[in-house]
């Protein structure tokens, strides 16, 4: 048998690598994704102030740093009895979430998912990275780069800064919008609403074209999770808990979020520092579940922006009104989203409340608080228990891409599979794994609660586990 | 009426009252010298050495040196501000100043003159030492990893607020803040109206639940720099 190994993966948040067993027949026997980092945010926070979490546990990630300031905000508003934020404060904190929502989807989309899908899997890797899309659609990309630069001014505006901002307190906000920086936002918005939509165009045609290729890349039945509104919409700042089986059918629904660990449990592999959530109810094996745009596409009932809803009709027509299995419709789902949150955004900034100056309120003080949002890449789980001198005793998280861990891995084998299995391998064909794994847009480094810029490398062990082949970023295979 | 004392820093002639200091002097003529320990209202203390400067040609801490007749003070000079910052670099290293998440940060002195003094990354090895947060109080917190022993609140607690909460204990690199009660800050009558908790230049000593109340941008140092004109003093700050 022969090991393969991917190391680092690239064009993905964080280090992490790939491994994959083959027989003598150089078949694929498994394959594995390895997460190599270990950052240890849950013990180190332990006895530090629970109004710092917001801050503290954002640095989790320079991606969307957001989504752990406000699912720590969340659940330390629940701390200070404060959950019932007033409406500038929630609308804020929206703005915050759908700026950062949209910042973050751009990067993955433009910067880190566009190459493979331009240019082909196995293209040229001198070309297949966003300068080579750059030299090609250099219109493309500045639209890339500002809808990023969008969303971050729109995370400045509500958070204080670009990134590691400080907006959401424990039970609400510490600024509203300016007028002057409302206007600001909205002279570009109307413009970063038109883009949103090309790359939607972009990613749907790309999809649809190539229907045949995703249908055999990566496809793969799983149940899916997310939040969802009381009216069963999409919500990506807050909701309840709902979860859908391959065929579409409503495992739980409206789960309150204070109980998510009734319905989820965590399994721990010895060649991963990412652990592997699961439905408690069907168990490790049958469990496991995908989060992410593509699953909160097929647990939504509606979109509630007009642009996204058309677009969500669409996608659901593909697969026929049951859930999307393919891997590569992430990017579809992700671009819907994209369309979605800058919706939003525009909508927020025509809103008064956000010129409100009642921004903290505060209850009964409660010593145990789970926080969950939407993330870019799936639903973030925050869960902490604060004593009574304010002093934090246990945190938990359990983030997007850990709970998108056995999906990938599954995306990997059946990659590779199809792929890898008896052929001469190149980097070309090691690439496919990459694409895999990028559809999920996995931060590596918020997974392990981890450090760094994503590289991955993929490994080749034989029968004996002699190392045979391993490809790295910016290493030859040897 | 008593005769003032002419003397000069940087070549700016002065005339202090007598029985100010060099630092009192200086703030009152406009002139910043760098410093943290020193807190206008209590008695010199002259811990820290950040208000170095040269008198005469010797070096002294200005906010514990009268100006004598004639007396020729640098101050704004570059082996001085490099002292400085030495200090400040080492104030840094021998604690574990985390600013990216330190709710003190754009309020700190500590941290604004490490901005005005340029100091982008330490050139000392960090002592990471293991020290403590006492949180035991209902209002307050000490995090000890955050102290600067520059005893502006053990003298605040002392000269304005009329208590004597806090205090030094142990020598050398085994010195740090204590307070006046066999466990903790509970067992004091350290409250959070006192003055001593606005004296700490540093995210030590903190009223609990304040937290990032104030946004980016609106945050003491986030307006001017600190010793610039503008700046404004500790407490007094939104």
């Amino acid at each position: 048998m022969t090991r393969l190994v991917i190391e680092p993966v690239t064009r993905v948040e964080g280090h992490g690598k790939v491994s994959i067993l083959l027989d003598e027949r150089n078949r694929v026997q498994q394959a594995r994704l390895h997460i190599v980092e270990f950052r240890g945010f849950e013990r180190f926070i332990q006895g530090r102030p629970f109004w710092e979490m917001p801050v503290v546990v954002q640095r989790l990630c320079g991606i969307c740093p957001v989504s752990h300031h406000l699912a720590a905000a969340k659940a330390m508003d629940r701390i200070v009895g404060g959950e019932r934020l007033t409406p500038t404060a929630e609308k804020m904190r929206r703005l915050m979430h759908y700026g950062q929502m949209f910042q973050s989807h751009s990067l993955h989309f433009f910067h880190l998912a566009s190459p493979d899908l331009l240019f082909g899997f196995g293209a040229d890797v001198g070309k297949r990275n966003v300068l080579g899309v750059a030299a090609l659609h250099p219109e493309l990309v500045r639209q890339g780069i500002l809808m990023r630069k969008y969303g971050q001014e729109v995370i400045q505006a509500t958070a204080g800064r670009k990134i590691h901002g400080t907006g959401a307190i424990p039970g609400g906000v510490n600024k509203n919008l300016s007028i002057a920086e409302r206007d600001e936002l909205l002279a570009d918005v109307e413009q970063m609403v038109t883009w949103a939509q090309s790359a939607l165009q972009l990613a749907k045609d790309y999809t649809l074209t190539n229907l045949e290729l995703a249908q055999g890349f990566g496809d793969f039945d799983s149940n899916y999770l997310g939040l969802v509104r009381a009216d069963g919409a999409l919500d990506l700042y807050d909701g309840g808990i709902r979860a859908k089986d391959k065929a579409g059918v409503v495992l739980f629904d409206h789960l309150d979020n204070q109980r998510y660990r009734d319905v989820i449990a965590e399994e721990v592999r010895s060649w991963s520092y990412m652990k592997f959530p699961f439905l408690k109810a069907l168990g490790p094996a049958n469990g496991w579940y995908r989060v992410g745009p593509l699953a909160r596409l097929n647990i939504c009932s509606s979109i509630d922006t007009p642009l996204a809803e058309a677009a969500r009709a669409e996608f659901v027509r593909i697969s026929g009104g049951k859930p999307n299995n393919l891997t590569l419709a992430y990017h579809w789902a992700r671009m819907i989203e994209t369309v979605h949150a800058i919706e939003k955004v525009r909508l927020l900034l025509h809103d008064a409340d956000l010129q409100g100056t009642d921004l903290v309120t505060s209850g009964e003080r409660r010593e145990e608080a789970v926080g969950i949002i939407e993330a870019p890449r799936g639903t973030l789980i925050h869960h902490y228990k604060v004593d009574r001198d304010d002093r934090v005793t246990m945190c938990n998280l359990i983030v997007s891409t850990t709970n998108n861990n056995e999906a990938m891995n599954r995306a990997v084998t059946s990659v590779a599979r199809k792929y890898l299995s008896g052929v001469e391998i190149t980097e070309g064909l090691l690439n496919h794994v990459e694409v895999a794994i990028r559809a999920y847009d996995p931060c590596l480094s918020c997974a392990t609660h981890a450090l760094g810029q994503m590289p991955l490398q993929i490994e080749l062990f034989d029968a004996a586990g002699r190392l045979l082949h391993r490809m790295a970023k910016g290493m030859a295979a040897r | 009426m008593t005769d003032k004392i002419l003397f000069t820093i940087d070549g700016v002639e002065l005339a202090a009252e007598p029985g100010q200091t060099i630092i009192e002097a200086a703030d009152a003529a406009g002139i910043y010298i760098p410093r943290l320990c020193h807190q206008p209202g209590l008695n010199p203390f002259g811990s820290c050495r950040v208000c170095t400067v040269r008198c005469n040609g010797r070096p002294c801490s200005a906010c514990t040196q009268p100006p004598a007749p004639g007396m020729v003070v640098e101050n704004d000079v570059p082996d001085l501000q490099a002292l400085r910052a030495e200090l400040v670099e080492m104030l840094f290293v021998e604690g574990n100043h985390f600013c990216m998440f330190c709710e003190k940060s754009g309020r700190c002195e500590l941290q604004a003159l490490a901005y005005r003094f340029g100091i982008l990354a330490p050139r000392l090895d960090y002592c990471w030492p293991q020290r403590e947060v006492d949180m035991s109080h209902p209002d307050l917190l000490i995090d000890h990893n955050r102290c600067i022993l520059c005893a502006r609140c053990v003298r605040t607690s002392q000269q304005v607020d009329g208590k004597n909460v806090f205090q030094f204990i142990g020598r050398g690199t085994k010195k740090r803040l204590a307070v006046n009660s066999r466990a903790s800050l509970a067992g004091t009558d350290a409250a959070a109206a006192d003055a001593a908790v606005a004296a700490c230049p540093v995210g030590a000593l903190l009223k609990k639940r304040v937290g990032y109340a104030v946004p980016m941008g609106r945050r003491r140092f986030d307006k001017v720099p600190i010793g610039s004109p503008g700046d404004i003093a500790p407490g007094q700050e939104q």
